[in-house]
């Protein structure tokens, strides 16, 4: 399995020429690959693009999309754009911290950027589906009904 | 591929769709979808198969057909109307033309929602298949860059965009053929076109609905853009939170490469032309043209002083174009119709259309084009529907973050570049997001100066600590902390910002609370001096009889 990513992402670099100018595509890669980007990642990535530690760690943490820690088993993003916050993006959020907030293992939870599905606001993204026109109750009740909220 | 097989195709297709008894289309942008457009059409294809009708009645995906909170929206062509709310189990009343099953549910053309839009970026959603390029051909697609390539010399297709009058829609509204014509004449022998497609305002979603459902359109005006100035590579910066708009685009890109529209030898003429994609990481701040380009390159997206403007020096120090989505979307039109017809259209010293997003405390949020020029009330009461009943309009938000508000008293303002300016705000991108009396505007000042300061890159102080500063005194009012004395700290700390930073981020940073200052300072007074919030969003502890 790892020797397949390993690959991958090898195949990545090469398709771009080992070139410092495709770093982020680089990172995008491997962060599909790997669910995250390691501190040996980033350095192998470094060292593969001839590149300063420091500039890949400095890319990296520049952008909000890159995460540098494993994935949880659950995530619950509540998109904070205009939209969604004028309708409630905030309610939704203490409604979230107050139901998973006791299982900071198992729940990564987080404000998000505009998904620009406005129309359909507010919204919240619980492990890849998008709930739309959800309200604190609602959210409640999928957390607990196909995510196991509450138990350990 | 040649002029006389693009004619071929487009017309063996458009017969072909011709002869169909019914093409029933599915909204497959990103709001529908999130709805449930994809079960919905998997029904639909079912219910087609399973009654033998394949060959009279065909099922594919459109782009976006605006009325979002009505979706999954799909639309029948035989019928001309658009079916809103769509489910899986409604598959067979829309199979076999039942409209009596959809009740209020049917929305025809004449509705108030699109009788009042004028349609030429969105002109092929609800009609053609983002993934499909012969679709795209049936339109009409790629002629104009046929006729680019083949009959005319660059100079014509600058003289013919400056003639349009076309200003550029991501938000400044810079004349866009003045900017082709400072890059064609850049002596450089490598050129490039960038596509902004970076859009990261909150509540806008033009861009990424134009690229999902329509990206043959972009590609072309960016193909037509690549002649005139004489590139032969662009980028497409796309966000990354948007993984549809990004697939879709590859998608587009590999289609037209395979069909000899892109690449070498485009229409057996000399002009080369390559796109490729660069996926942003989410940092608004890469919007701004300089940060866009250090984002390309693999580097920190942190803005450089201007000058040199890109048209100058951009891409690996080259001469680089950059527009904004909507406005290469312009393009192909602009060449097939001529300059003068769309100069006809709209503001006079703002022609076209304008695609907005329209959002918040609206009755009908969605995807709207109207004529640049169109009354703010026409777009909010005639095509939304106005506010939600027992609540009545208070201000909208244009321009996302850099933006402003236009209140109550304003709403015959035409929206045109100019007139947005002068009342303080702008027309930024197309965001448009309704309040009611039921949002604070203190809290809203404060909202987007927090997103400001999260997106601050950093890199020059006034931006990095001036919206550290203002958010912590606006928070503090919105919790019913403030004192009379922040007033002058804020406007202080705003004209700092507007005056010093380094890129549009921070400059525009303070717009929203100048904005809201401006209209609605009876707010702010009731949160400093009566500590009440007179829209009750905001939690102010009720003061106690001992410290009253």
């Amino acid at each position: 399995m790892s020797d397949d990513r390993d690959k991958l992402l090898e195949r990545a670099i090469a398709r771009h020429q080992s070139s410092g100018d495709a770093l982020i595509e680089i990172l995008h890669v491997a962060q599909q690959l790997y669910g995250y980007l390691s501190r040996p990642l980033l350095k192998t990535i470094a060292r593969r693009l001839k590149l300063p530690p420091s500039r890949v760690l400095g890319v990296a943490t520049f952008y909000h999309l890159f995460r540098f820690s494993p994935p949880k088993a659950h995530s619950a993003v509540v998109c904070m754009g205009t939209a969604c916050y004028v309708a409630g993006g905030t309610e939704l959020m203490a409604a979230l911290h107050g139901r998973c907030g006791a299982n900071p293992d198992k729940w990564t939870m987080e404000a998000g950027r505009c998904l620009g599905s406005c129309g359909l606001a507010p919204v919240v993204i619980c492990d890849g589906v998008a709930l739309s026109r959800v309200t604190p109750a609602q959210l409640e009740a999928v957390i607990e009904e196909t995510h196991d909220g509450r138990s350990s | 591929m040649t002029a006389e097989v693009l004619n071929q195709t487009s017309q063996a297709e458009r017969e072909r769709q011709h002869k169909l008894k019914d093409r029933i289309l599915c909204c497959t942008v990103a709001g529908c979808l999130s709805a449930g457009a994809e079960a919905v059409r998997t029904a639909l294809q079912e219910e087609v198969q399973a009654q033998g009708r394949s060959s009279e009645i065909e099922v594919c995906g459109t782009g976006c057909m605006g009325l979002c909170c009505r979706g999954p929206l799909v639309r029948s062509s035989a019928a001309d109307v658009v079916y809103a709310e769509v489910k899986p189990q409604d598959a067979r009343a829309l199979v076999n033309g039942d409209q009596s099953h959809f009740e209020e549910r049917v929305i025809r053309p004449d509705h108030p929602f699109y009788a009042g839009q004028r349609r030429i970026i969105l002109a092929n959603s609800g009609k053609a298949d983002p993934e499909l390029v012969v679709d795209y051909l049936a339109m009409g697609g790629y002629q104009s860059l046929l006729r680019a390539a083949t009959e005319m010399v660059p100079e014509e297709i600058i003289a013919e965009v400056k003639k349009s009058g076309l200003r550029g829609r991501g938000g400044a509204g810079y004349p866009t053929g003045l900017k082709w014509e400072l890059v064609a004449r850049h002596p450089s022998p490598v050129r490039y076109v960038i596509c902004n497609a970076d859009e990261g305002d909150p509540g806008a979603f033009m861009n990424r609905s134009v690229l999902e459902g329509d990206p043959h359109r972009v590609l072309e005006g960016m193909a037509i853009a690549g002649r005139a100035v004489g590139a032969q590579q662009g980028y497409i910066y796309a966000r990354g939170e948007s993984p549809l708009a990004i697939a879709r685009v590859k998608t587009a890109i590999e289609q037209a490469r395979r069909e000899g529209l892109l690449g070498g030898r485009v229409f057996d003429s000399t002009f080369h032309f390559q796109i490729d994609v660069r996926i942003g990481a989410g940092a608004y701040v890469c919007g701004e043209e300089t940060a866009l380009i250090a984002s390309i390159e693999g580097k920190r997206g942190q803005p450089v002083p201007r000058p040199p403007y890109p048209p100058e020096s951009g891409l690996w120090g080259r001469p680089t174009l950059i527009n904004n989505v909507e406005t290469f979307a312009n393009i192909p039109t602009i060449i097939e119709k001529g300059g003068d017809w769309f100069a006809s259209i709209g503001a006079k010293a703002s022609p076209g259309t304008k695609v907005f997003a329209l959002a918040g405390r609206v009755m009908r949020t969605g995807l709207v084009e109207v004529p640049i020029g169109t009354p703010l009330r026409t777009i909010l009461f005639d095509l939304g529907g106005g506010v939600p009943a027992g609540y009545e309009f208070k201000a909208a938000q244009t321009g996302g973050p850099a933006g402003g508000c236009i209140p109550a008293e304003y709403l015959d303002l035409p929206m045109d570049y100019d007139s947005l300016t002068r009342i303080g705000t702008m027309m930024g991108s197309g965001g448009l997001i309704v309040m009611d009396t039921s949002s604070c505007m203190v809290d809203v000042a404060r909202f987007f100066m927090e997103f400001c300061m999260d997106e601050s890159c950093g890199k020059c102080i006034p931006c990095r600590a001036g919206t550290v500063q203002m958010h912590d005194i606006l928070a503090r009012m919105t919790r019913g902390e403030g004192h009379e004395s922040d007033f002058a700290m804020l406007e202080a700390l705003s004209g700092l910002l507007k005056e010093t930073s380094l890129c549009g981020l921070g400059l525009a940073a303070p717009n929203p609370v100048l904005s809201t200052l401006r209209h609605f300072r009876n707010e702010y007074d009731a949160h400093v001096r009566d500590r009440r919030c007179p829209a009750g969003s905001c939690r102010i502890p009720v003061a106690t009889e001992a410290s009253a």
